[in-house]
């Protein structure tokens, strides 16, 4: 859709409306009649995105994230069957499989735990939003998504007085700003059970990658079956506290087995996931080699005193859904 | 895997014929209880109050269902994880519970608690949320409804698929699992 800008805003010629869909695997390219592109004076265009495109696509892939479990994931349960030792194992592999399958039919969530909403935004610098509070409006996405796809409301106001706030409200939004003029939005609803058992660690620089192997498998190992193994682990080394623990959560974004661009990284990530699955903890931790579908590393600089490792621990469930506005 | 099948109430000669490592499915009456409800149970007891239901011979399911959708008994309902519920679980057993499901490893006082009381501890497959439901027959809350999904549910089920993770001789699958599968 290109439309021209000629004026004041409320002289704007919009051209022709078009609304295409076209998926690219869970990613979705969606021009909405209320989203347009302005060429301002020297040449610059803006896309304007109205706050409820932004709802809407938040509602639905809270829904569809629930509902239809990943290729990817698939696919992992599909290979961890196949080289499964343990008869349990596999049974276990075989019953999350057909779990997807009835999900995905009757349009229920997969697993009780809905999740947190965990949002991620990329806001392009040519993009302006109109027509209200942004974050408003993902929040009403989440609260409509949640409440007409009879999903779990598993948020409490307060983390000490816990009083559930009865729509999955707030959102935890993250928000980047890049160069272009698209709206990328990732909704990845993330389970407290495997939250819980996520650690992060400000590591000596001394002790090196040896430091970071042993304490990420440390991480999966103590929290053997609790975080429902076979389990994704998004590991961030470098940055700071916070960037690390960050870090951790975007690597659990990746398309499974999607390697690190970085040799090395890629490297490390193989290494972890072998030794993981050397650890008998198994699918649910009843034993088994599978215990993990996927290790992804994410790296940052770091200070030169510091090196902080964030071990973020995904369940089997691992959900999430995307759209370019 | 040596299948069972079980009815609820449980008595002290049905659990402590179970092994660790036994498929078991169960049938009659579940209740659901998590964070939120056990803290209220437990402060119950602690005051020497009634508790909504009569543990004695029963079942705990540690579960935060999803809502039912129009037509269905229920909504999404698999396990939580147990350990959340490890400070609550031993005085429930001292009432006569015999059982509780949930996921994950329980604490050396609740392993302690299953010897003494004569109780055990079944692990449902965390995640099998859509399919699990399917063996709920009936929904009802009993106690709580202002906590939602954590309000105190009576659920009829057939043929619940659980396992033996901790049995009432002390043994524990999850470290068992980890003897025989792992790879020095």
């Amino acid at each position: 859709m290109d439309t021209r800008f000629s004026g004041s805003r409320d002289t704007c010629v919009y051209g022709e409306v078009t609304r295409s869909v076209s998926w690219y695997g869970s990613c979705f390219l969606y021009f909405g009649e209320q989203n347009s592109n302005h060429t301002a004076k020297g040449g610059t265009t803006i896309k304007t995105i109205n706050t409820s495109v932004i709802t809407e696509a938040v509602m639905k892939m809270c829904q569809e994230a629930n509902f239809y479990l990943g290729n990817d994931v698939l696919e992992a349960f599909k290979k961890g069957y196949e080289s499964e030792v343990s008869l349990t194992g596999k049974e276990i592999l075989q019953i999350l499989m057909k779990n997807a399958e009835i999900a995905r039919e009757e349009q229920v969530p997969m697993c009780q735990d809905t999740g947190f909403a965990v949002v991620f935004v990329e806001l392009g610098q040519d993009v302006r939003i109109e027509g209200g509070d942004f974050y408003e409006a993902i929040n009403e996405g989440v609260r409509r998504g949640y409440t007409e796809g009879y999903l779990r409301k598993s948020i409490v106001s307060h983390p000490l007085e816990r009083k559930n706030t009865g729509d999955n409200t707030p959102a935890v939004i993250h928000t980047k700003i890049v160069p272009g003029e698209n709206l990328r939005i990732i909704v990845a609803p993330k389970g407290g059970g495997s939250e819980n058992m996520s650690a992060i660690k400000m590591l000596k620089p001394a002790d090196g990658v040896e430091g970071v192997k042993k304490f990420v498998i440390d991480t999966v190992k103590s929290a053997g079956p609790n975080p429902c193994p076979p389990i994704v682990v998004g590991v961030g080394i470098g940055g700071t506290y916070e960037k690390a623990a960050l870090l951790s959560k975007e690597a659990l974004l990746r398309e499974l087995g999607e390697k690190s661009k970085y040799p090395d990284i890629a490297e490390l990530e193989e290494f972890l996931m072998k030794e993981i699955n050397k650890s008998g903890i198994g699918p649910q931790g009843l034993g088994g080699k599978t215990t993990a579908l996927a290790v992804h590393v994410e790296i940052y600089g770091a200070h030169i005193a510091s090196l902080p490792v964030a071990v973020n621990l995904n369940c089997h469930a691992a959900r999430h859904k995307e759209v370019l506005l | 895997m040596t299948q069972i099948r079980l009815t609820t109430p449980l008595t002290d000669e049905m659990v402590e014929k179970l092994r660790i490592g036994q498929q078991v499915f169960l049938n009659g009456i579940l209740y659901t209880g998590r964070d939120a409800a056990h803290k209220r149970l437990v402060d119950l007891i602690k005051q020497g109050k009634e508790l909504p239901f009569d543990p004695k011979g029963q079942v705990i399911y540690y579960v935060g269902p999803s809502p039912a959708k129009p037509g269905k008994v229920i909504g999404s309902c698999g396990p939580t994880t147990s350990y959340r519920m490890d400070p609550y679980a031993p005085e429930l057993y001292a009432l006569g519970l015999k059982a509780s499901i949930g996921k994950g490893k329980r604490s050396p006082e609740v392993i302690k608690a299953l010897k003494q009381y004569k109780g055990v501890y079944f692990a449902a497959i965390g995640g099998a949320a859509a399919l699990i439901a399917r063996s709920i027959k009936t929904a009802k809350v009993i106690a709580y409804p202002d906590l939602g999904a954590e309000a105190i549910h009576e659920l009829v089920v057939e043929n619940f698929p659980v396992v033996v993770v901790n049995d009432t001789l002390g043994g524990d699958l999850y470290e068992e699992g980890i003897k025989i599968y792992s790879v020095k």
